[in-house]
C-alpha cells in the first residue's frame, strides 16, 4: 500500500524498522518488552547501572513513578496531542482516580463501613468515576476552543484540589491512609508489600503495554482519523461529516481513564493520600513531558513521561559542591527543556507525519 | 475573493466553446426548455431564502432549484452573496427567512455533519484539508461518514472494524485515482501542489458518497489548462450520477460546463436560465459591466 511506501522510505531507526516483515518486528517489540520487565535489575549491570541508577531513591521506586507519569502523559496525548484540545487541568482526573479507590477502600473513608473493598474491586469504580468525571467536564466546555478550553480545565483542576482540601469527607490534608494494595501472594508473601517497589513497576509497566495497544488501535481507526481531522480543522472535519463534538468527548473520557488508571495505582502503591499531592503544578509537568517528547506520537508521550519523573528523581542526594542539586531540581529542568524546545521544536521523537513533512522539506532546500 | 479577475460578456462571446445564439438576446433560445424538461426532479430547492447579518441583507428572497443530474453554476460579481449562499445550501449558515429544501426535506438548522450525510458534500474557497494528514488519510476522513465503526470496534478490532477499514480504503484509493493523484496516497497533503489539493478536496468530498456536490471556486488560482482539466473532472463527476453546483468567478468555465445558471448580484437574483440566456441577458451584462439596466 502507498501509504506503507511512504513510511519505508523515511530513515532512521523507524524507518528500519518500517521496512522488516511481520515477525522481525514482532520479535523487536518483544526483546523491547522483555527489556523493560527487566529494568529494575539494570542497577547490576556493569558500565550502565551506575550512570542510570538513582542514588537519592531506591531505582525501583524511581521506576515505578516514571510508570504512572508515562501512564499520564499517554492519556494526556491523546487529548493533547491528537485531539489537539489543550487540558491543562490534566492532574484532576489523576486526583478523581486516587480519591476514588481511597473512598472506597480506606479505613478513613466515611464509605468503609460500607464498602470496605479490597484495591481490585476499586478499580473498575473509581474508573468509571473518572471516565464520568470527563464527560462532565467536556460536556459543557468542549464547545470552547483553545485557550478558553485550556482556562476551564485550569479551573476544573484547582475545584477538584480546593473541595478535596476543604471537604471533610475528602480530609483535605489528613489524607486517606491504610489503602490497601493490589492483592496476590507469592510463597505465603503478599507480592505487593511495603518495601519492594518492583512488582510495582511490573504492573505499572503491564498496564501501560495494554494502554499503547488500545490507543494504538483506536489512532489507527475511525476514531485516531476524527481526532486528527478536528485537530486540523475542526470546521472542515464536521463538514465531511465527522461527529466533532462526540469524538471531542471520547478524547475527554479516554484521557480522563487513563489518568485515572495512573491515579489509582499511585493510591494503590503510595497507601496513603492527600490534598497535596494533587497540585497543579503536577499537569504542567505533564503537558511539558508530552510537548517535549513529541505532542501526538505514544513513544514521545513515553519518553517524555520518563524524563518528567527521571530527571528530577536523578537529582536527588546529588550535590555540586554543597549545593544540594534536588533542591534546584525544577530549575535545572526548566533549563532542560528550554533547551530541547530550542534544538528540538518538534519534540525529541517527533510523530511519523511531522517527521515526514521535515524530512521532504529538507528535499525541497536541496534537490538531488 | 482570491479572483479579482472578471471576463466581460464580450469575452464569453468570443472564447465560449459553444455557439452564441445571436438571433435572441433577451429571449429563451428554442432549445431550452425541451433540455430543462429531460433533466431530472427537483433535488434541491431554495425557497424564497433571505439571509441578515445584523443591517447587512446578504441574500435577498432567492429562489432557484437545482434539478437532479445537472451541472448548476451559481455566479455573480464580488460580494454578490454566492459563498452565502452556497453557505446557507450546506448549513453554515441558518437563513433568516425562507425554506431550503434538499429531497423535499427541510436542511434548515440540521448539523453540518447530518447535512453532508444527507447527501450534500462541498469543498471550500480556501483550500482546507487536514494539513499534517495524509492525501488517503483525508480521503478516509470523508469515506468515515457513513461507517459505524465505534469506538468500541475499534478498540477491540472487531469484525465491523476490518470490514469498514478495508473498504473505506479501497473507495478512497478508487476516489484518489479518479481525481488523478493516486501517486501521492501516502504523502502528507500539505506537501501536495495547490492543483493536487485541489483535487484531493474535491476526492475528500466525493468519499461521502454526496448526491450533490457543491464546489466552491475550484478553479481559482488555475492557469488554462489546469482548468480544462477541471472542466473534464466536473463532467466525470456528473457523468457518474452526481449532481454538482459550480460557484465560479471564470465564464469561460461556467459558459463551457453548466447545464443552468443562476446569477447574484447584491444579494438578489437577477437571472436564471442556460448559459446562452444568461449571456445575452441585459441585467447580467449590466451587473458586470457595472452599466445601469437601462442604458445597456
Amino acid at each position: 500500500m502507498s501509504e506503507k511506501a511512504s513510511f519505508r522510505s523515511s530513515g532512521g531507526v523507524r524507518g528500519w524498522f518500517g521496512r522488516q516483515p511481520w515477525y522481525i518486528r514482532g520479535v523487536v517489540v518483544l526483546l523491547a518488552a522483555v527489556a523493560a520487565y527487566l529494568l529494575p535489575y539494570v542497577g547490576d549491570v556493569p558500565l550502565i547501572g551506575p550512570q542510570i541508577v538513582t542514588e537519592g531513591i531506591d531505582w525501583p521506586s524511581a521506576l515505578f513513578n516514571m510508570s504512572y507519569y508515562v501512564l499520564l502523559a499517554l492519556g494526556l496525548n491523546v487529548v493533547v496531542g491528537y485531539a489537539g484540545l489543550l487540558d491543562l487541568g490534566y492532574v484532576g482526573f489523576f486526583a478523581v482516580g486516587a480519591y476514588g479507590t481511597a473512598l472506597l477502600t480506606s479505613p478513613d473513608s466515611i464509605l468503609y463501613e460500607d464498602t470496605g473493598w479490597k484495591w481490585l474491586m476499586a478499580v473498575p469504580a473509581a474508573l468509571v468515576l473518572t471516565m464520568i468525571a470527563g464527560v462532565i467536564l467536556g460536556w459543557p466546555t468542549l464547545r470552547l476552543r483553545g485557550d478558553y478550553l485550556a482556562i476551564v480545565t485550569l479551573g476544573f483542576a484547582e475545584i477538584i484540589r480546593i473541595v478535596a482540601t476543604s471537604t471533610t469527607t475528602l480530609r483535605g490534608d489528613r489524607g486517606f491512609a491504610s489503602i490497601p494494595h493490589p492483592p496476590g501472594s507469592w510463597g505465603g508473601e503478599p507480592i505487593f508489600g511495603v518495601t519492594d517497589a518492583i512488582p510495582y513497576f511490573w504492573l505499572g509497566l503491564t498496564v501501560i503495554i495494554l494502554v499503547i495497544l488500545g490507543v494504538r488501535n483506536l489512532d489507527r481507526s475511525r476514531v485516531g482519523r476524527s481526532w486528527l481531522a478536528i485537530r486540523e480543522d475542526e470546521e472542515a472535519a464536521e463538514v465531511m461529516g465527522v461527529r466533532t463534538f462526540k469524538y471531542k468527548l471520547w478524547a475527554f473520557a479516554i484521557g480522563a481513564f487513563i489518568g485515572g488508571l495512573g491515579g489509582v495505582l499511585f493510591a494503590g502503591e503510595q497507601s496513603f493520600i492527600n490534598s497535596q499531592t494533587f497540585v497543579l503544578q503536577f499537569s504542567i509537568l505533564v503537558l511539558a513531558g508530552v510537548v517535549m517528547g513529541g505532542s501526538g506520537n505514544m513513544a514521545g508521550a513515553i519518553l517524555g513521561g520518563v524524563l518528567i519523573s527521571y530527571i528530577p528523581d536523578r537529582l536527588r542526594g546529588l550535590s555540586f559542591g554543597d549545593t544540594d542539586l534536588y533542591e534546584y531540581r525544577f530549575a535545572i529542568f526548566g533549563a532542560a527543556i528550554i533547551l530541547i524546545m530550542v534544538l528540538r521544536p518538534q519534540g525529541l521523537i517527533p510523530s511519523r507525519r511531522r517527521a515526514m513533512e521535515l524530512k521532504d522539506r529538507e528535499k525541497e532546500v536541496a534537490p538531488q | 475573493m482570491t479572483e479579482p479577475h472578471q471576463e466581460t460578456p464580450e469575452e464569453w462571446d468570443r472564447e465560449n466553446a459553444r455557439p452564441v445564439d445571436e438571433a435572441a438576446p433577451t429571449g429563451k433560445p428554442a432549445s431550452a426548455p425541451a433540455r430543462n424538461d429531460v433533466r431530472g426532479d427537483v433535488l434541491l430547492e431554495v425557497d424564497h431564502v433571505t439571509l441578515r447579518f445584523g443591517g447587512v441583507v446578504a441574500l435577498n428572497d432567492v429562489s432557484f432549484s437545482l434539478r437532479k443530474g445537472e451541472i448548476f453554476g451559481l455566479i455573480g460579481p464580488n460580494g454578490a452573496g454566492k459563498t452565502t449562499c452556497f453557505n446557507a445550501m450546506t448549513g453554515v449558515y441558518r437563513p433568516t427567512e425562507g425554506a431550503i429544501r434538499f429531497q423535499g426535506e427541510s436542511i434548515v438548522g440540521k448539523k453540518k455533519h447530518q447535512i453532508t450525510r444527507g447527501g450534500i458534500a462541498r469543498t471550500f474557497q480556501n483550500v482546507r484539508l487536514f494539513p499534517e494528514m495524509t492525501a488517503l488519510e483525508n480521503v478516509m476522513v470523508g469515506a468515515d461518514a457513513h461507517h459505524k465503526t465505534s469506538v468500541i470496534s475499534a478498540l477491540f478490532r472487531l469484525p465491523r472494524f476490518w470490514r469498514e477499514e478495508k473498504s473505506g480504503r479501497q473507495r478512497s484509493l478508487e476516489l484518489l485515482r479518479f481525481v488523478g493523484i493516486a501517486h501521492r496516497a501516502g504523502d502528507v497533503s500539505r506537501n501536495l501542489s495547490y492543483g493536487e489539493q485541489r483535487r484531493l478536496e474535491i476526492a475528500r468530498a466525493l468519499a461521502t458518497n454526496p448526491t450533490l456536490l457543491c464546489l466552491d471556486e475550484p478553479a481559482a488560482g488555475f492557469n488554462p489548462a489546469e482548468k480544462e482539466d477541471l472542466l473534464q473532472l466536473i463532467r466525470r463527476i456528473r457523468d457518474t450520477g452526481v449532481t454538482v453546483l459550480l460557484i465560479e468567478h471564470d465564464m469561460r468555465l461556467v459558459m463551457g460546463v453548466t447545464d443552468r445558471i443562476v446569477v447574484l448580484e447584491f444579494g438578489k437574483k437577477i437571472a436564471e436560465g442556460t448559459p446562452a440566456e444568461v449571456r445575452d441577458n441585459p441585467a447580467v451584462i449590466a451587473a458586470y459591466l457595472g452599466v445601469p439596466t437601462d442604458a445597456a
